[in-house]
């Protein structure tokens, strides 16, 4: 691409430190505006959401959440596809979820659900994913279009189900009923002796959501599928030559990531709403985009940028509590400023960067 | 040549990272002729003439227009100096009307209204004065290419150019188009105008020019009259009297048929025809060479025989396998189990992908071979391996098969997919430009290689814009000029009557 | 189903997306995919309200509106043209921002859970009554149709329908516009031309900023009377749906917005009710409507929408 190569440390370490930085910065000029001191806000943050058990509870139950989006942006990267549909596949994921827990809660113990919930996110999510992704394969229609537009049909579709078809009978909230124990992850505070996590929702899904970091690890590094995935996103022509097909790489892909999107319903619907309701994924989806980006699509990546993003939420539920004046939109903020200098202004520093390394060395390179 | 030269370039230079494009360039062109300028493609051609028209800077070097020295930062100024270009490919926009093409970025006012009805009769007078006819309504999409780069030339007179700059203006023409466009020129330097004719094709510059020039390597390395020069001379020129050292070779023992082609038709997705009723044979111990000035067919015909790209009509054979490959495209991975093995004319595009690793570009496209594989999971320590034994043998350096094939150098990263390619033991092995961007000591290993394959009994097919290249390792050379074979000749083939036939001056098939 | 009432509502849903539908036309015609438009729209909306709360001026607050949005755009443009920088995930960044930004601030200047306080007299535009309104009204139809649905609007909503002649007239009948639509098209042509590729997709970012700050002061300053959380509520995407749907062409784009305020009004109006014949609709598939039209239209079933070529793509001009 650019002229110019960095070493492996500055791209992955040091540029997107900068980019962070400078995120944070503008943050702290944001606090400054709305006259709170930004050096205690980040002190009541980093309190807030690491300081004691029941924070860091929160965060990790946030995290979760963050690692599942995340991982399904990162995915459809890998393949040079851009999936910004992770929150309507979230959403329809969690119909998946329910319907399976609605079916079996009453039934049989959790441990017996959840295989069958895990199966309904993923394939309520992969489905949700296969329409845009089967349409820019074979019709040419681009697949960020089309899954952006995917968000509003899924938030039409599941507005109308709950609305009308879930419902709990004779209520007036649109949610369905609430799940019995059959239909529950237990919660870690309760696996774990001691009180460590409180009240905190944190649950068994953070450890799903560790072995997806596994999984999907697994799949683009070490098996062929990810071989051809990683080919088709780095050189689609040499992806050709290759005999991978195009058509069924960018179908497989998305509907990977589509699966793992509608898998933070685990987390979300069965470890702690335990119901189904209106507009649970509430920007995660999204959110995952930021993951996924100073993840450097990486899961080890996207693990610790979904713990921070997951202290952020946190930390900024508290921050709000401490300081009124900073609402959990300041949250909201930050997220953007971290897409925009992390994701749109990734570029920014990079030339200057180039600029001082190439004084250090000769590269061995080759152009094209 | 009297009078101030049009043009005139001292010393220019530019380099785009390690690529050293244009090297102490000198030229003059006179006042009213045409002037040639002919090389290979990657000699730096479009390069300089991207800097005589603002397009790109000179790192250093002067240019003179009319005598004065200037300098060109953007093609406004390009423009306002007089020079107009006609590019390669045509800067058009498709969806707009001729007139709209015309007038972008000389409209005039901010109102097209006078702009337009004012383009309008100038279009109508540049028709009668050079015979320049298109119907200014119609949209560009719809035009055929030979009326397109007619728009183009519209475009540069229509700014005042006297001074026009033509990139390889007929690779895209039929011949009749391209006669067309010769008697146009003649016209426009017959009222006075300057043109730069940059080609690869030594016909044209016999044809058209006054003044030819010859590039290689970035270099210009010659000047003449086209009345005291010949062709046999400027292919000379072109290729350079090549350093290439003689591989030794025995006379080759060739077996049966172990690929075979009938009736190859290939269309483009610009509808062109690029490939028209070519049919051949290779024979198993055999090096067969395509030679050909690149951009007649060859590149298609390889890309459609590894099964890249899809035939209209034609029959393949490999080892006695039949497939038909206008009905279906066989998928690369099909071709690869039938036998064949291709290393692609573009590493970068298509052979590498140079941010891999060298074990994972060792085993692109036979990432589903078992032996490779544990289940679902690559069998990396098996790849390593594999990778590691190929660096050995290939003398791939440095012999690391976890650095990205990003930091080979261009032989190594070629090493790289040939190593890939042979080891898998093809009946028939496909390769393309095996040596661009080569140093001199790959090269010869690379050759080497291509005959030891063939006295192992293999059928190779080489595809080589290079000359001496095909020469020194052909057992057969068939001669491809605008999408057909027009000759076959034996090992021994004289340079100068294939360089006759690659110019399509003489073919056995007229 | 097309009573007068019916088709006045529709008539004032479609405004804002008419503004903001051209508002994406000009920068996706210029090769800047946007989907931005609803944070600006929030933005401007905001930047409306508070202005037009604090100086009790519309005007005022219009162009507050109006400077929001402008500045989002130029930072979609930074990262876009400047950087060039993935201009899907900039969009993404401004909605974002836009969301945080608007209560943040809104909660701090105004302690109203992130609402402006009601706008004072003059704050808002008010409906305009169009000459012998009440003189016609009698007569039957075409009396009806000026009287009622023509006449009575806020001064924004004759804006943005006298938006779309304007737009077109200066896409197809303007240097800029010629310019504009070259530069979406073939990006090297226009620089070849000796113009300059940056400062053009500046331009039409900014003119997408102009309307999109329009769109969202109608919002707050003409729809209602003042700012509330969110109130753009993705009327940014159905413009962005809307723009497809329209091929990117003005006058498509009005239509297109009008059929999909229609379907808003009916989404409202059918609400519980049946329509003989077909039963119960339930009005999430009027919301849905618009995005399935879009997605079906997109994958070539109705038509085929075929995008600005060089949309999305960062112009370089020397060779890598």
């Amino acid at each position: 691409m650019s002229a110019g190569q960095l070493p492996r440390w500055v791209d992955f370490g040091l540029i997107p430190a900068f980019n962070l930085a400078a995120a944070f910065l503008v943050s702290g000029l944001v606090v400054l505006l709305i006259g709170e001191n930004p050096i205690e806000a980040v002190k009541i943050l980093i309190w807030g959401s690491l300081g004691y058990g029941e924070g860091i509870g929160f965060t990790l139950f946030n995290a979760t959440n963050f690692i599942f989006t995340g991982l399904a942006v990162a995915v459809a990267f890998h393949a040079g596809l851009f999936n910004i549909g992770g929150e309507g596949q979230a959403y329809v994921g969690g119909l998946g979820v329910a319907l399976a827990c609605l079916a079996l809660d009453r039934y049989v113990p959790w441990w017996v659900t959840l295989p069958f919930a895990v199966l309904g996110g993923a394939l309520f999510g992969a489905a949700w994913a296969f329409i845009p992704a089967w349409l820019q394969a074979k019709r040419g229609s681009h697949v960020v279009i089309t899954t952006i537009m995917f968000n509003f049909i899924g938030a039409a579709l599941m507005g109308y189900l709950l609305v009308d078809v879930l419902v709990k009978p004779g209520s007036m909230q649109p949610e369905t009923r609430t799940f019995e124990e059959g239909g529950r992850l237990p919660l870690l505070n309760a696996l774990l002796p001691g009180d460590f996590f409180g009240t905190s929702q944190v649950n068994l899904a953070l450890i799903i959501a560790l072995i997806a970091c596994v999984f999907v690890w697994a799949l683009i590094w070490r098996t062929r599928l990810g071989y051809e995935i990683r080919t088709f996103g780095a050189n689609p022509a040499a992806a050709v030559y290759a005999g991978i097909s195009p058509v069924r790489i960018t179908i497989i892909t998305m509907m990977i990531s589509g699966g793992l999107a509608g898998l933070m319903a685990i987390n979300e619907i069965m470890g702690a709403q335990n119901r189904l309701l209106l507009e649970f994924v509430s920007g995660y989806g999204f959110v995952g985009i930021a993951v996924a980006l100073m993840g450097r699509a990486h899961p080890i990546g996207i693990v610790l940028s979904a713990i921070l993003f997951g202290m952020l939420y946190q930390g900024g539920a508290e921050l709000s509590f401490e300081m009124p004046a900073i609402t959990r939109d300041m949250i909201v903020v930050i997220q953007g400023l971290v897409i925009l200098f992390a994701g749109a202004l990734e570029y920014m520093f990079r030339p200057a960067l180039v600029q001082i390394f190439s004084f250090a060395r000769t590269p061995a390179t080759q152009a094209v | 040549m009297t009078g101030t030269p049009a043009i005139e370039l001292r010393k220019i230079n530019k380099r785009f990272g390690p690529v050293h494009a244009n090297k102490d360039i000198d030229l003059v062109v006179g006042k009213g002729s045409i002037h040639g300028i002919i090389g290979e493609n990657g000699a730096g051609k479009s390069t300089l003439m991207s800097i005589l028209y603002g397009f790109y800077q000179a790192d250093n070097g002067d240019i003179l227009v009319d005598g004065k020295k200037v300098s060109i930062p953007d093609s406004k100024t390009a423009i306002a100096l007089g020079i107009g270009m006609v590019h390669q490919h045509f800067m058009l926009v498709d969806t707009f009307t001729v007139l709209e093409n015309v007038i972008l970025g000389a409209e005039g006012a901010a109102l097209l209204g006078g702009g337009v009805s004012k383009a309008r009769k100038e279009l109508s007078r540049l028709e009668n004065d050079y015979g320049l006819k298109v119907d200014p309504d119609a949209l560009i999409q719809d035009l055929p290419v030979g009326l397109q780069q007619r728009v183009e030339i519209l475009k540069a007179l229509y700014r005042g150019a006297d001074i026009l700059i033509l990139d390889e203006p007929t690779g895209v023409l039929t011949p009749a188009e391209a006669d067309h466009l010769f008697r146009i020129l003649e016209v426009l330097r017959d009222q006075g105008k300057t043109v730069l004719l940059i080609t690869h094709k030594l016909r044209e510059i016999m044809a058209i020019t006054d003044t030819v020039s010859v590039m290689r390597r970035g270099e210009m390395v010659a000047t003449r009259k086209t009345s005291e020069t010949s062709m046999p001379e400027l292919a000379e020129l072109m290729v350079g009297r090549s350093v290439l050292l003689q591989v030794e070779k025995k006379p080759a023992k060739p077996g049966k048929t172990v690929m075979k082609v009938d009736g190859l038709d290939v269309i483009d997705s610009r509808g062109v025809k690029v490939v028209k009723d070519v049919s051949f044979e290779v024979r198993a111990g055999e090096i067969v060479g395509i030679a050909g000035v690149s951009g007649n067919g060859q590149s298609e015909l390889l890309e459609t025989l590894a099964g890249i790209r899809k035939a209209s009509k034609g029959t393949l054979w490999i080892d006695g396998d039949q497939s038909n490959l206008g009905e279906t495209r066989i998928d690369p991975a099909e071709m690869r189990d039938k036998g064949l093995g291709h290393v692609p004319e573009d590493r970068h595009r298509m052979g590498l992908i140079t941010k891999f690793a060298e074990y994972e570009n060792s085993i692109l496209g036979y990432h589903k071979d078992p032996k490779y594989a544990k289940g679902p999971f690559l069998d990396i320590p098996a790849i390593k391996a594999n990778a590691n034994a190929e660096i050995e043998k290939y003398d791939i350096r440095p012999p690391n098969c976890q650095l990205k094939t990003a930091n080979f150098s261009g032989g190594n990263q070629q090493k790289v997919v040939l190593a890939r390619e042979i080891e898998r033991d093809p009946t028939v092995l496909l390769v393309g430009q095996p040596t661009r961007g080569v140093d001199i000591g790959a090269i010869e290993f690379i050759h080497k290689r291509l005959v030891e394959l063939r006295d192992a009994g293999k059928g190779v097919l080489l595809v080589s814009v290079e000359l001496d290249e095909i020469r020194s390792l052909a057992d057969r050379v068939l001669v491809m000029f605008d999408g057909k074979i027009v000759g076959e000749r034996g090992a021994q083939a004289d340079e100068g009557e294939l360089g006759l036939l690659m110019a399509g001056v003489e073919g056995d098939a007229r | 189903m097309f009573d007068i009432l019916t088709l006045d509502s529709m008539v004032r849903v479609s405004a804002p997306l008419i503004l903001a539908c051209l508002a994406g036309l000009y920068s996706e015609r210029s090769g800047v995919v946007d989907i931005g438009l609803e944070g600006k729209m929030l933005g401007a909306a905001f930047g409306a309200g508070a202005i037009a709360y604090l100086t009790a001026n519309a005007w005022l607050g219009l162009l507050a509106g109006i400077a929001v949005a402008v500045v989002l755009a130029l930072i979609h443009g930074f990262a876009s043209i400047t950087n060039r920088g993935n201009q899907i995930v900039s969009g993404v960044a401004i909605n974002f921002l836009a969301l945080g930004l608007t209560a943040l601030l809104g909660q701090t200047w105004f302690r109203q859970g992130g609402r402006t306080p009601p706008l004072p007299e003059g704050g808002r535009f008010g409906s305009i009554e169009l000459p012998f309104a009440t003189e016609f009204a009698n007569v039957p139809i075409v009396g009806q149709i000026y009287s009622e649905l023509i006449s009575g609007h806020n001064i924004l909503v004759y804006i943005a329908f006298a938006m779309v002649p304007l737009t077109w007239w200066i896409l197809f009948r303007t240097r800029f516009g010629l310019r504009l639509r070259a530069v979406g098209e073939n990006p090297a042509a226009v620089d070849t031309a000796g113009i300059s590729v940056t400062w053009l997709r500046y331009r039409a970012v900014i003119a997408c900023g102009i309307l999109c700050g329009v769109a969202g002061s109608y919002l707050s300053i003409a729809q209602s009377s003042g700012f509330i959380r969110d109130m753009a509520a993705g009327r940014g995407y159905i413009a962005l749906a809307a723009l497809i749907f329209a091929k990117w062409k003005p006058g498509n784009a009005m239509w297109a917005c009008l059929l999909f305020g229609l379907l808003d009004a009916w989404a409202f109006r059918l609400q519980g009710q049946e329509i003989p014949g077909i039963g119960q609709v339930p009005v999430q598939f009027f919301q849905a409507l618009p995005y399935i039209l879009t997605v079906i239209l997109l994958a070539g079933f109705i038509g085929k929408a075929i995008p600005p070529k060089a949309s999305g793509e960062p112009y370089l001009k020397e060779r890598t």
